[in-house]
């Protein structure tokens, strides 16, 4: 099983390389991961329809927030099942600012990210005391709790007041987008370059002193104390970090529906994103994203397939399953390497068929 | 210098340690002692998970257990667990140099200070390979080194060549010996392997059911009649 993902210098196939020195994967993995991001950033939007232009949004979104739960199951071992409830306080947040202030956009993301990483330490707060089944019970709770309270007092829609919400309004206004990205596809590049600065706020975090610090804490709190490590700080940062990334996805969001008020934020949501979580692969960056796609974009194509979503419930449980069975690193981890045993596989059979003295591969 | 007067530890009806008084010099000393005689409790006070109900730890001149435990650490204590607590997932530097960065000394350091406790303790290694593909003897050894690292005090060594073969014992006892000339610490070491409590200690001191019951010269306190019996009266032979 490899820690890694992102930063996977998957030392066990990987000849010793100096410390410090360059080897060509160091090069090649920025390469294409830049690659990659410039495709979806500048190609993807304009060539998909209007139907997933919007899927890939919400799965731009939903990878922050898989990435901001990621971090906690996987680097620091706190299994969290409040992060929708998260989320939907970012949303509100946003919303909030949005419709009171002319502030810039980012502006907007920053506060709210930043008021949400208030909010969110303090789900997390139980973590100081609980671990395991227990803090995932406490989070579920303090989750069913911030849902109830968002469900009276509804998202702001432009109305007075704390809460902004009028509920005689008759014209509801919109609530803003970026002046850059007002346009569906516009607003696609946008999200998806936030994620981006997301992800790289949190690589900057797991290969310095915190990431250290974390899977120190991760294997055993004793240890990590033994080492200097002050773990309540530590793990508090942890939540603070997620809770800021997910407050952040909240301020898309927000810009992304347009009317929040149609959104529902279930428990289930928040279960359904630990599950899928889990499948995507937590020992990794990586997985965030296809915790995302699998979550936003699956749906969407089983719905054009014209497949009921609902067996999406059973498809996420088996997968849960399987990863707590046989790949506990998920699917970024499971893939390649079930790739690559195919490979041999085909390779074998080739080799065979070839007639005897013909080149060996 | 590490002083203890009147130390007892009660877990419910348990009294792993029992008005335990004793002084460790200078040097590397052996804490020895059957299964169960409290000298993991003994260490888990110094670093501070187990809170004393009387009783007073002086360091150098230092009140530790008024310390919160993390605290501990930066003030230069340093431990190894009697199960392995390497970090799998971190690479063999990253491992060391996490202990570095909670220590007094600063960054400029660091590079240098954590590839120097690697080759102290002898590993001759990529230091970039992650510590979950090493052998139980290299990881044990990655122990000590971030034991060793960033001017430690005081080094707390909990049966670090439990498990390990012969050869292997043989060359952590070779690093155990120079811990106090190369970093300065004053060096306890726990383990049941007399072979490498009599190579690495001039002093000893033996426990027995929560109680001292030696101190002093490690030849002596192994002839000593009470310890033979302490220890004939569980299965282990000396
Ligand atoms: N956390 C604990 N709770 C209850 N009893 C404990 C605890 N830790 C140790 N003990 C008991 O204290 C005694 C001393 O244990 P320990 O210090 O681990 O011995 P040693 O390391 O010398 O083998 C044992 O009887 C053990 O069962
Ligand atoms: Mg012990």
């Amino acid at each position: 099983m490899s820690a890694a993902g992102v930063e996977t210098a998957d030392t066990t196939t990987q000849p010793p390389s100096s410390p410090g020195g360059f080897d060509t994967r160091t090069l090649v993995r920025p390469a294409v991961i830049a690659a990659l991001l410039l495709f979806v950033v500048l190609a993807l939007p304009s060539i998909l329809s209007t139907y997933y232009v919007d899927a890939m949004i919400q799965v731009a979104i939903w990878s922050i927030v898989a990435l901001g739960l990621g971090l906690l199951v996987g680097r620091v071992g706190l299994v969290s099942l409040g992060q929708a409830a998260v989320l939907a306080l970012g949303a509100w947040v946003a919303a909030r600012i949005l419709f009171a202030t002319s502030l810039p956009y980012p502006l907007v993301l920053l506060a709210a990210g930043l008021i949400t990483m208030v909010l969110g330490t303090l789900v997390g707060l139980p973590a100081l005391r609980l671990s395991g089944l227990y803090l995932a019970l406490i989070t579920l709770m303090l989750a069913g709790a911030i849902t109830v309270v968002l469900a009276t007092t509804n998202f702001p829609n432009g109305g007075h007041g704390f809460l902004g919400y009028n509920g005689s309004a008759v014209h509801i206004p919109q609530i803003r987008r970026p002046s850059i990205a007002n346009t569906d596809t516009a607003f696609l590049r946008y999200s998806v370059i936030v994620a981006a600065l997301m992800f790289l706020l949190v690589l900057a975090h797991v290969r310095t002193r915190p990431g250290r610090a974390w899977a120190a804490i991760r294997q055993s709190e004793s240890a990590a104390l033994a080492a200097g490590i002050n773990t309540t700080l530590y793990k508090l940062w942890a939540f603070a970090l997620a809770s800021f990334v997910t407050g952040v996805a909240g301020g898309l969001l927000a810009g992304s529906s347009r009317y929040l008020y149609s959104y529902d934020f279930t428990t289930q949501e928040s279960i359904t994103l630990l599950a899928v979580v889990l499948m995507g692969g937590i020992f990794s960056l990586w997985g965030a994203i296809i915790a995302g796609l699998l979550l936003q974009l699956l749906p969407q194509l089983l719905n054009s397939w014209g497949v009921s979503p609902d067996w999406l419930t059973i498809l996420f449980g088996i997968g849960v399953l399987q990863v707590l069975l046989t790949a506990p690193a998920g699917l970024v981890d499971q893939v390649p390497k079930d790739l690559a045993r195919l490979g041999r596989l085909l390779r074998g059979l080739a080799r065979r068929v070839a007639p005897a003295g013909g080149r060996s591969p | 210098m590490i002083e203890v007067t009147g130390l007892s530890v009660r877990f419910g009806g348990v009294t792993p340690l029992d008005d335990m008084n004793v002084s460790f010099a200078e040097g590397t000393c052996g804490l020895i002692g059957p299964n169960g005689a409290g000298k993991t409790t003994f260490f888990n006070v110094l670093s501070g998970f187990v809170r004393p109900v009387a009783g007073t730890v002086r360091a150098f001149d230092q009140d530790l257990l008024g310390m919160a435990h993390f605290r501990r650490a930066r003030w230069g204590l340093r431990r190894t667990f009697q199960t392995e607590q390497a970090i799998e997932q971190l690479s063999v530097f990253d491992n060391v140099a996490m202990v570095h960065e909670h220590s007094k000394v600063g960054a400029a350091s660091r590079r240098k200070d954590v590839l120097d406790a690697i080759s102290f303790v002898g590993l001759d290694l990529d230091p970039q390979l992650r510590v979950g593909t090493l052998g139980a003897g290299e990881r044990r050894l990655v122990e000590v080194a971030r034991a060793v690292v960033g001017r430690p005090r005081v080094v707390l060594l909990d049966e670090p060549a439990a498990g390990l073969p012969d050869q292997e014992t043989e060359r952590m006892g070779e690093v155990i010996r120079q811990i106090p000339e190369h970093t300065g610490a004053l060096t306890i070491l726990v383990d049941h392997d007399m072979g490498l409590v009599s190579s690495c200690c001039e002093k000893t001191a033996v426990l027995d059911f929560g109680k001292l019951i030696a101190s002093g010269p490690t030849a002596e306190v192994l002839r000593d009649e009470r310890v033979i019996r302490a220890y004939l009266g569980t299965e282990s032979v000396l």
